[in-house]
């Protein structure tokens, strides 16, 4: 049996049954078979390595192998009710380009992000006098694919910039895996106030559309 | 663009097979061409052209065995010199009689003959037991030459339909092909939309460019301007064969790439230690080329060449937005569209214009590139990240459609699922 990554599974929440989704830098499909199985949507993935498109290929998933760094050419404005891009916007060469061709092309789009601005992260580097590795972020700085890292609040000034609404933002508790003690201490455990949230949560997903904030 | 007559290709597909070790893969064994009369002179085909043909003959071969459910079928389409014998051979102890995409059809290969029953022909206008121009036209009892009708990639689409009917078959599981084969399987998922479940176009493209055309133009031209040429009308004498050889290598330049050109001959000599400074073979290279030339035309009709490439030319399904917003309405099937980064003959970016039309309708579209020194031809030859993509599409389908495998449902932790 597969599991979800924990914004994996925030992302499937937000996401409506039935609309039509692009899953941009959709690795294995996991997400996207899920989307499938549990909210029947339609839509494809698109994936850069032989290994992702193969996955998910033999998940019976429509995939493009590709490079979402050169644009979504391909298609129409707003032809799909959600665009996803989950922990891939710290790896594409252009993010400020791909956050508009997703607004194109999506009515709404659904980003999750490591955030740069958590404690654990600002501790390293500030202890250690290193750039920061994490379960998340493990790359040593020479040979990392993570060009753009931003905190959340470096994130909120670019959605203020492109003038995009942020019609949800969801910081978490945790990264990846789920710990079960933190399972039964409630759902309340995987939440963090958005006032601390540049502090203390280790990953964040944001529900947006374009608008002025 | 498939060599089963071809010492060079042949070497290299057995060696490649050799280093397989998987002994699971088999080959389909030895097998025989099978003739069927389709179209009679009172129960014609109809043609784009207005024209209609009768009576058509069609040379298939099938591997593999159709369930009683019939619905495990899975038709091939040959490229432009294909034939009816994709797999095993004709002769168990000639390696040279191996099907054209032996490598991919067998039991455990991804066209997998123990689940699916593989059907290939050989197209319309073609020389290898279809009818086409080398027939007798019963009218004049003489071959047709010339006279044969003009045929478009609809019409070999529709002959095949016709023996997929024949065959007891109401809807594939799949149609696939590479190039001219690749535009076949389109054609189909066009005009029999019902009819399948899924369409594989590898190393193909939606239309010809100007480029593309000119190479067929110029093929057409050697043909046409080889003394014995004779009007079309050269059957029972010499035949053109100095223009078919010409047509032939310098299509053949096109199949391959620059760098597996040059990877396999570079300037190396022919049989010589130094340059003749003379017009003979000096190169490598070019006696490589003559030899294409001269197999080909012992196997290939000259007429059938130029009826096939301009069967090509012709094809553009769609020509405009109106157009391609009609004929892309009802078409249902998911289509695996795949291309090979040194192919230039059809290169990826033709197959990405295939699939920026199909995802611009909003069609199920899979896309994938894969490396290969091969050029164009490398939709033949063995490719691991190719061979693994075909057989996983092929085993999904199987899955799906035929013997139907529920997945493991992918999940979310509990306590998760209401957080937002």
């Amino acid at each position: 049996m597969s599991r979800l990554r924990i914004d994996q599974a925030v992302i499937a929440q937000l996401v409506d049954e039935k609309s039509r989704v692009l899953d941009l830098g959709c690795g294995d499909g996991l997400l996207l078979e899920y989307l499938f199985q549990h909210k029947q949507v339609r839509g494809f993935g698109v994936e850069i390595s032989h290994e992702g498109v193969h996955a998910c290929i033999a998940r019976g998933l429509p995939v493009y192998h590709g490079d979402i760094d050169q644009g979504l050419s391909d298609h129409q404005d707003d032809s799909f009710d959600y665009v996803i891009l989950s922990l891939t916007l710290q790896a594409v060469r252009r993010p400020e380009f791909v956050l508009g061709e997703m607004l194109r092309v999506g009515k709404r789009i659904i980003v999750s992000f490591p955030n740069f601005g958590h404690w654990r992260i600002r501790a390293y580097l500030a202890l250690r006098g290193r750039a920061p590795r994490t379960r998340l972020l493990p790359n040593f700085w020479y040979d990392t694919p993570n060009a753009h890292l931003c905190t959340i609040l470096d994130f909120q000034d670019l959605c203020n910039k492109m003038k995009i609404r942020i019609l949800r933002q969801i910081p978490l508790a945790a990264e990846g895996g789920l710990p079960k003690g933190l399972i039964r201490g409630g759902v309340s455990k995987w939440l963090v106030p958005l006032s601390a949230a540049n502090l203390l949560a280790p990953v964040a997903v944001f529900l947006l559309e374009r608008g002025t904030p | 663009m498939t060599h089963q007559d071809d010492d060079y290709t042949a070497n290299r597909v057995t060696r490649t097979m050799e280093t397989t070790t998987d002994t699971t893969l088999q080959s389909v064994g030895v097998v025989q061409t099978q003739f069927v009369e389709l179209f009679t002179a009172e129960h014609r085909l109809p043609l784009d052209c207005g024209a209609t043909l009768g009576p058509v003959q069609v040379a298939y071969e099938t591997y593999g065995t159709l369930n009683p459910e019939a619905n495990n079928a899975v038709l091939l389409c040959h490229a432009l010199s294909g034939t009816a014998h994709a797999a095993g051979r004709h002769d168990p102890n000639d390696p040279k009689t191996t099907g054209w995409w032996d490598l991919y059809v067998g039991p455990g290969k991804p066209f997998d003959t123990n689940r699916f029953f593989v059907i290939c022909s050989n197209n319309l206008g073609g020389c290898d037991g279809t009818t086409g121009p080398s027939s007798i036209d019963p009218g004049t009892e003489q071959p047709y030459g010339l006279t044969f009708p003009m045929i478009t990639i609809g019409d070999m689409a529709r002959l095949q339909k016709a023996l997929v009917d024949h065959l007891g078959i109401r809807r594939l599981l799949a149609v696939a092909g590479g190039s001219m084969g690749g535009m076949l399987a389109l054609q189909w998922a066009l005009d029999y939309p019902n009819q399948l479940e899924a369409a594989i176009v590898t190393a193909s493209t939606p239309r010809l460019s100007a480029q593309n055309i000119a190479f067929n133009a110029v093929a057409r031209q050697a043909i046409m301007a080889d003394p014995h040429f004779n009007g079309g009308n050269y059957y029972g004498k010499e035949s053109p064969r100095k223009g078919l050889a010409l047509a032939r290598m310098m299509a053949h330049i096109t199949y391959l790439s620059e760098k597996g050109l040059h990877d396999k001959f570079g300037r190396r000599l022919q049989d010589r230690e130094r340059l003749s400074f003379g017009f003979e073979n000096d190169f490598a290279v070019e006696s490589y080329l003559h030899y294409q030339g001269s197999s080909f035309v012992k196997k290939f009709d000259a007429n059938t060449y130029l009826y096939i490439t301009k069967a090509m030319d012709y094809f553009d399904p769609f020509p405009d937005a109106r157009t391609t917003a009609e004929r892309l309405a009802s078409v249902t099937a998911r289509i695996l569209v795949m291309s090979f980064d040194t192919d230039w003959r059809f290169d990826t970016s033709r197959s990405k214009e295939l699939v920026k039309i199909l995802n611009w309708h909003a069609k199920r579209v899979t896309f994938e590139e894969f490396p290969s020194p091969h050029g164009h031809d490398a939709f033949l030859l063995y490719q691991p990240l190719y061979q693994q993509s075909l057989a996983s599409f092929l085993d999904r389908l199987y899955r799906e459609c035929v013997h139907i495998t529920a997945d493991a449902p992918v999940e979310m932790d509990e306590g998760v699922d209401h957080i937002v």
